[in-house]
């Protein structure tokens, strides 16, 4: 619980950031750390504090980069056309639930759910028409799906295929990061283990044909949004892309043949100090553990490469045009804390999937922030700052105190399965949600300053036809499609899969060429891997 | 089908005379955003309420299952997929055609209003949205299942 204090000054106010870490009323040059020098340094040289290139923004903008998907494939290629014609710079894909969960649209799991949060894709033909007339050789693509992540990659890497464009010129991120879906986000097909697997078959596989491929996005984006704290963002997402690391090298990869290509995602929270402190200490922890744990040589190895979200959690379906302000605030947090690419929330996603109004918005926030405010003039204005050091000392110690609880427990992979991630998510939610109801900390248009609602903001509906479209689409592949190369690709899968020595993206390849659909991939694998069920517990 | 005289229910291990309310909180459909299903459950826990939590992924017969074998006094359902309209009305069906007509059902998630007015004809006794507080929802249900 944050604890109120009445200083001098007389304010009755937390004086605490939203994740309950006590400030201080004044920073002098006593808070900063020991060997300054070496600590902070300069952009681009190692611990790479100040930011990850020696040039910044003053080389290239951040890539701005707006999370789309929802509806069938055609209509989501629709969205992604506006955006490229708006400015954007990067795709990025939302899936439906029944695509992150790894069912087709006509699974009985799928009924309703189908192209609601997301894009639905079941089969090469979807993914065809997704990217249909977008240049895949030169716009780089983020697809954020984790369990069937090395499918989707398979899609993915055969539909450029067919228009001429070989993995290796293909440019983006898939995000992968099965840990975290235990922990948070809850979209799983398999036990841990055979996750682990096919995650480590993936890293394996780009590192040798997708040279511009980013195979895995560690994200802590999704543990922060399911509550936990700044710190616990930081750790449970470092320390998941250590025990990533950890894997890969076990399978006999060269660090250095793999690391550079590891990517991270973080949230941009409302705390606007301590989040540019958490992209700052994660900078710094990721390359020290690199060079010191890890032994990596080539310099790229070590530099922690991040994508930002602005905190969909901070949004209010109360007065929904403050969140305009709210994700401006955290869209400069993750600015000024050097982020490599960038997705603004739009205000009405308390309310709904956002219109293609609320989106542009939120893409013109960005634009404002790098053409008008000046604050991509100047490399990393905020470092030296004693408060800003200081609270990034203070994460990178909080985050070591949990590496060395989760090392108590075994390793990632065992705290995962005991649920002490998950437990420790929960605490922190309940304990911010106390702090809301008992008025400690004030949400604007919910706990405070509650007059004058809106509740004229227009909402994007998905139009209900589109479910039995869909299901009409993956049957009709289904129907068409020779039915004894299919049956031969999906009993290699599952050989391959009971054989833990064979690497599984080859055979989803053969597969994807044979038209098997998502779920039947999935399901195969499931046949030897088996399902996942968390138990409940609150 | 309600517990038969098979069923061995403890007594509450409690000076009150007033049985406790049981809830069970379920997660239908396939999202697996369980922040404020976890909350809302341990609120009502703190606030004296037997909670049973389902945990992810629930079809809308293994909920009815669940709230028929607790025999509880009401259900809360949390959604954040956009499934509401479908996985919602199935549930009243099924609960319908289990002759389970005195338990309370509120559903907790970002539902459009005029989806709200809908999901109240159909029975649903409160729909709480984005921002409600977990007090809002503890008076409710005590409300509505002591009515």
């Amino acid at each position: 619980m944050a604890t109120r204090s009445r200083t001098d000054s007389g304010r009755d106010a937390s004086f605490s950031t939203i994740s309950g870490e006590a400030i201080k009323p004044l920073y002098t040059d006593t808070d900063l750390p020991p060997d300054p020098d070496a600590a902070i340094g300069l952009p681009g040289e190692f611990p790479y504090t100040r930011g990850v290139y020696a040039s910044m923004y003053r080389g290239r903008l951040w890539t701005m980069r707006q999370f789309a998907g929802f509806g069938t494939a055609a209509e989501t290629n629709q969205r992604f056309r506006y955006l490229l014609d708006h400015g954007q710079t990067g795709l990025s894909t939302a899936f439906d639930m029944p695509s992150l969960m790894g069912h087709d649209s006509d699974h009985p799991r799928s009924l309703g759910e189908v192209g609601r949060e997301g894009v639905a894709i079941d089969t090469l033909d979807d993914m065809e028409t997704l990217f249909a007339d977008i240049p895949l050789d030169r716009v780089s693509v983020s697809m954020t799906i984790n369990a069937p992540a090395a499918i989707m990659l398979a899609f993915y890497v055969v539909a450029a295929e067919r228009r001429g464009i070989a993995s290796e010129q293909l440019a983006g991120t898939i995000q992968t990061d099965i840990l975290k879906e235990y922990i948070a986000q809850k979209e799983w097909c398999f036990p841990v283990d055979p996750a682990m697997r096919l995650v480590t078959d993936m890293i394996e596989w780009s590192s040798e044909h997708m040279p511009r491929w980013h195979p895995i996005s560690i994200s802590g984006y999704h543990i922060r949004e399911a509550g936990s704290t700044a710190a616990q963002e930081l750790a449970f997402t470092l320390k998941d892309g250590l025990t990533y690391v950890e894997h890969a090298l076990a399978r006999g990869l060269d660090v250095d043949d793999f690391a550079p290509r590891l990517s991270f995602f973080f949230n941009a929270h409302i705390d606007f100090f301590e989040e540019i402190a958490k992209y700052r200490a994660a900078r710094r922890i990721w390359a020290r553990e690199l060079r010191e744990t890890f032994g990596a040589r080539d310099e790229r190895s070590l530099l922690m490469r991040f994508h930002t979200q602005t905190a969909g959690v901070s949004l209010t379906a109360q007065q929904p045009l403050n969140n305009i302000v709210r994700t401006a605030i955290e869209a400069l947090a993750g600015v000024l804390g050097g982020t490599q690419s960038l997705h603004t929330n739009s205000f009405d996603e308390a309310l709904a999937l956002p219109t293609e109004d609320a989106v542009r918005v939120a893409l013109r926030t960005q634009q404002i922030i790098a053409e008008e405010t000046g604050v991509a003039n100047t490399i990393d204005p905020l470092g030296g700052s004693y408060f800003v050091e200081a609270l990034t000392d203070r994460l990178e110690e909080l985050c070591y105190e949990y590496f060395s609880k989760i090392d108590e427990l075994g390793g990632m992979v065992e705290a995962v399965k005991r649920g002490f991630p998950q437990r420790e998510i929960a605490d922190a939610a309940f304990r911010y949600q106390q702090e809301l109801e008992t008025g400690v900390r004030k949400l604007v248009g919910v706990n405070a300053y509650t007059e004058g609602d809106d509740h004229q903001t227009p909402i994007l509906r998905i139009d209900p036809e589109l479910e039995p479209e869909q299901v009409a689409r993956v049957r009709a592949v289904r129907a068409r499609r020779d039915e004894q190369a299919l049956a031969g690709a999906l009993s290699a899968l599952e050989n391959a899969a009971r054989d833990p020595r064979e690497n599984l993206m080859a055979h989803l390849l053969t597969a994807v060429r044979a038209d098997a659909t998502e779920g039947e991939m999935v399901q195969t694998l499931q046949g030897v891997f088996g399902g996942y069920m968390e138990a409940p517990a609150f | 089908m309600r517990p038969g005289p098979n069923t061995l229910r403890l007594a509450p291990m409690s000076t009150s005379t007033e049985k406790k309310i049981r809830v069970v909180v379920a997660k239908p459909g396939l999202d697996g955003h369980d922040r404020g299903a976890k909350i809302i459950a341990r609120a009502l826990r703190d606030a004296g309420m037997e909670v049973i939590y389902t945990g992810l992924h629930q079809t809308p017969e293994q909920i009815v299952e669940t709230v028929i074998q607790e025999d509880a006094d009401a259900v809360g359902l949390s959604i954040l997929s956009g499934a509401h309209m479908t996985l919602v009305p199935r549930i009243m069906e099924l609960l319908a055609e289990q002759g389970v007509e005195d338990v309370v059902v509120t559903v907790g998630g970002t539902i459009p209003d005029d989806d709200v007015q809908e999901l109240k004809r159909m029975g649903v006794a409160e729909v709480f949205t984005p921002g409600a507080s977990t007090q809002q929802a503890i008076d409710f249900i005590r409300g509505a299942v002591r009515a």
